[in-house]
C-alpha cells in the first residue's frame, strides 16, 4: 500500500487520504474586477501535468488537515509533503529524492 | 441539557472473545488553539501534550489528540456536568468549539495477545509497539468504518466507534477473531 507522509501525523496508509485538486491556486484579490475569462480560468482551468505536480491532499481519516504535496504523476511517488502556507521545496532541496 | 442516557439503549455488539463493549461515557470534542487546549486540559487535571497522536490520561479522564487543534475528551458518564462546568469556566472568553458527542459514538475494548493482529485484519496501520506505542491514539479506518484507535496497554486497545457503525465494526472483529482463535 502506498504510504503518504502527513506533515502532522507522519507516514500513513493511502486510504486515509483524499485528493483535493491542484495546489497553489490563488483566488483573485478583487473578483469584481475580473473578466469572465479570468474568473473562469480561476474556477475551472487546471494543469494536467505529466511529471511533478503540486497537489492538495487531506488526511480525512486522521488529523483532518489539508496539506500540499509534490507528486510525480508518472510514477505516483510523493517527493515531498508540506503544510499549507509553506513554500514548496526547491529543485535543489529535492535533489537526491528518488522520483 | 436533557439527559438521554437512561432511555437510550446501546447499539448491538457482536459477541467476540477479544472484544468487549465499554460502559457509556462523557465525550466532548474540543477545538481551539494551543492556549485553549492548555487551559482546558489543565482544568481537567490532564497534562498538555502537543505531540501528535498522543493521549493524556489521569484519574479516569483522558484527552486524545485527533488533530493539531482538536482533542477528544473522555470522562466517566457521571462526571458530565462537572467536566462541562470546569471547561466552560476555563474557556470563558476564548474562541473555541466544545461539542458533546457522548451519544454519537460508543467504545469497544480489544484486548489479549492477539489484539494487534486482530485489528490489523481491518486496519492498515503498523501496530507494532515500536511504531504504535502505549498512549498513542489516532483516527483511522477499520475495514470500511472510521474509528479512533488508542493503545491503552501493550495488549489492549480502546476503540471509539460511531454508534451506527458499531454493529458492523464488532461483526468484522468477531469474524476476524474466528480466523485467529482456533
Amino acid at each position: 500500500m502506498l504510504l503518504i507522509n502527513c506533515p502532522y501525523c507522519g507516514e500513513r496508509p493511502e486510504l486515509e487520504f483524499v485528493h483535493g485538486g491542484q495546489a497553489h491556486i490563488a483566488r483573485p484579490g478583487d473578483p469584481a474586477e475580473c473578466s469572465d475569462q479570468q474568473w473562469a480560468e480561476y474556477l475551472y482551468r487546471r494543469d494536467n501535468i505529466k511529471g511533478l505536480h503540486g497537489e492538495r491532499w487531506r488526511h480525512t481519516h486522521g488529523c483532518g488537515r489539508f496539506f500540499n504535496a509534490l507528486r510525480d504523476t508518472t510514477s505516483d511517488v510523493f517527493l515531498a509533503t508540506y503544510k499549507v502556507g509553506e513554500q514548496p521545496p526547491t529543485q535543489a532541496q529535492l535533489k537526491g529524492v528518488k522520483a | 441539557m436533557r439527559d438521554l442516557s437512561a432511555v437510550r439503549q446501546g447499539p448491538y455488539i457482536a459477541a467476540s472473545p477479544l472484544v468487549r463493549p465499554l460502559p457509556p461515557a462523557t465525550r466532548l470534542l474540543l477545538r481551539g488553539n494551543s492556549e485553549v487546549m492548555a487551559s482546558a486540559l489543565g482544568a481537567l487535571g490532564l497534562e498538555f501534550v502537543e505531540t501528535a497522536c498522543r493521549a493524556a490520561s489521569a484519574s479516569g479522564r483522558s484527552a486524545l489528540w485527533l488533530g493539531p487543534d482538536e482533542r477528544l475528551l473522555l470522562a466517566p458518564q457521571g462526571q458530565y456536568s462537572e467536566v462541562f462546568e470546569l471547561l466552560c469556566a476555563a474557556l470563558a472568553g476564548r474562541a473555541h468549539s466544545l461539542v458533546d458527542v457522548s451519544h454519537r459514538q460508543c467504545a469497544l475494548e480489544v484486548s489479549g495477545p492477539q489484539a494487534g493482529p486482530l485489528l490489523n485484519c481491518g486496519c492498515p496501520l503498523d501496530l507494532d509497539p515500536a511504531a504504535f506505542p502505549v498512549g498513542m491514539c489516532t483516527r483511522t479506518v477499520l475495514a470500511k468504518a472510521e474509528i479512533v484507535l488508542w493503545r491503552t496497554a501493550e495488549r489492549s486497545f480502546h476503540l471509539e466507534v460511531w454508534r451506527s457503525f458499531a454493529p458492523y465494526v464488532s461483526k468484522v472483529l468477531a469474524l476476524a477473531a474466528r480466523e485467529l482463535t482456533p
